[in-house]
């Protein structure tokens, strides 16, 4: 793992202007997928500015009688919330289909949005992938790729969306709440937060550098029976 | 003296003899490595308080095992896939291999030495014993960690993915502990004698 610098935050306006202040800089929150990536060094970031701590973790109602999820949320929380469980089932569904006890218990609802894609070629430094180092070329098309994307590819990345939180979010048009690094915010619907991989596949999301989730709302519950089913494929490869 | 007591000790000679030689060599070419970042933390661990200066870069598995000798937590695939590392942290079960230490200061982290002693076990380690829950005992402390917070988890109404109600409280059952534990891996496969210590030690039948 490359070294880095290191700082704790305790407000959103904090974590913002550290990011700004710090050329190489990158927020920590769960860390189960960015540290994951530093100890293979296909994240290599020189500062991190901890943001797990901000009081962020909080659920609640809001005007329109939806629900207002803070930004540090652990997973854990938001699958077991009374409200979530009752009228957002999809999610809570989806949320313990991923991953296991131990990294549910630290990942957050922010960091779960933005991890990154589980494509083998990805983690493979020795081969060439645009998402990883762009313009190297793609190692996944003309390699073994039976699990990669069928939709929604490009001629630069086949790589799929590795999560599971995301999809019924999506499902349930949720939107995405941030602080940007002049201090402003903005919010997007989740819609239109993954960016598809044209010919820029190692850029995610439309977030701005800096720019920090800081919640996630779900409109009124739409009501029905809500079933989450992932494919017997995905499911005998469970992500950790 | 204990067979830890002689690793411990060992290493810190190797160390001591082999380092003394590179700083002289670097020093001598006027070209020293720079010094990796560190921080100042202070882990709570077993009820202990441990004031530390750590590369940031140190996992909190690493601080416990390397800096702290707590042997116990294991490290076995290092990217939170197998469950050997787990820890509790703040009453929640956690892979320590994958967060760092800077990042715990302050917080109640309880290691496999915390739950008890070889004298006073604790019964979810006591289980483990009597039932055989293992072969070669390598991922022993992070199932016997994760399985006494799945305990916990249950009881506070915490869904899994094998809950079929996900309205209602989830269900005490050889079913729910299976799934719950699916986080730790055993390659010896002793799955069945773990799955017979912890419904023993939660009271139901495997």
């Amino acid at each position: 793992m490359k070294s880095f610098t290191y700082e704790r935050v305790d407000t959103p306006a904090a974590a913002t202007a550290a990011f700004a202040a710090t050329p190489g800089a990158r927020y920590i929150a769960g860390g189960t997928n960015l540290l994951d990536l530093m100890k293979l060094e296909i994240e290599t970031p020189t500062h991190l500015v901890d943001v797990s701590r901000l009081k962020l973790d909080t659920i609640e109602p809001t005007d329109d009688g939806g629900l207002r999820i803070g930004a540090m949320v652990r997973n854990t929380d938001l699958a077991a919330d009374e409200r979530v469980r009752r009228d957002y089932g999809l999610l809570s569904r989806a949320l313990v289909a991923g991953a296991s006890g131990q990294l549910r218990n630290k990942a957050t609802t922010s960091g779960n949005l933005l991890q990154r894609t589980r494509c083998p070629y990805f983690y493979d430094t020795n081969q060439p992938c645009n998402k990883r180092k762009p313009g190297s070329g793609c190692a996944a098309i003309g390699g073994y790729n039976r699990q990669h994307a069928i939709i929604g590819a490009s001629a630069s990345c086949i790589a799929t969306y590795p999560g599971d939180m995301a999809v019924a979010m999506r499902a349930l048009d949720a939107s995405i709440e941030t602080m940007t690094t002049d201090g402003k915010g903005r919010t997007i619907a989740i819609a239109e937060f993954y960016k598809p991989p044209g010919t820029s596949p190692h850029i995610d999301t439309v977030l701005d550098a800096g720019e920090l989730i800081t919640a996630v709302t779900l409109p009124k519950p739409v009501g029905g029976t809500h079933i989450y089913r992932k494919s017997a494929t995905a499911h005998l490869t469970r992500l950790r | 003296m204990s067979r830890r007591g002689v690793i411990a000790g060992g290493a810190t000679s190797v160390a001591a003899v082999t380092i003394a030689p590179t700083g002289a060599v670097a020093a001598q070419r006027g070209n020293p490595a720079p010094a990796a970042p560190t921080a100042k933390t202070t882990l709570t661990v077993n009820g202990t308080s441990h004031q530390m200066e750590l590369d940031t870069r140190t996992s909190l598995l690493d601080a416990l095992r390397e800096h702290l000798q707590l042997t116990g937590t294991k490290k076995g695939c290092d990217h939170g896939q197998c469950g050997a590392c787990t820890v509790i942290v703040d009453g929640r079960r956690i892979n320590s291999c994958l967060t760092l230490a800077v990042m715990h200061d302050g917080q109640a982290i309880t290691t496999i030495e915390g739950l008890g002693t070889p004298d006073a076990m604790h019964p979810m380690q006591d289980a483990f014993v009597t039932h055989d829950g293992y072969q070669c005992g390598y991922c022993t402390p992070g199932q016997i960690c994760s399985a006494v917070a799945v305990l916990d988890e249950i009881k506070a109404g915490i869904p899994s993915h094998v809950t079929g109600d996900i309205t209602k409280a989830p269900k005490l059952n050889a079913a729910e502990l299976r799934e719950r534990m699916s986080g730790n891996i055993c390659r010896c496969g002793a799955y069945s004698n773990i799955i017979d210590a912890i419904s023993d030690v939660a009271g139901v039948k495997p």
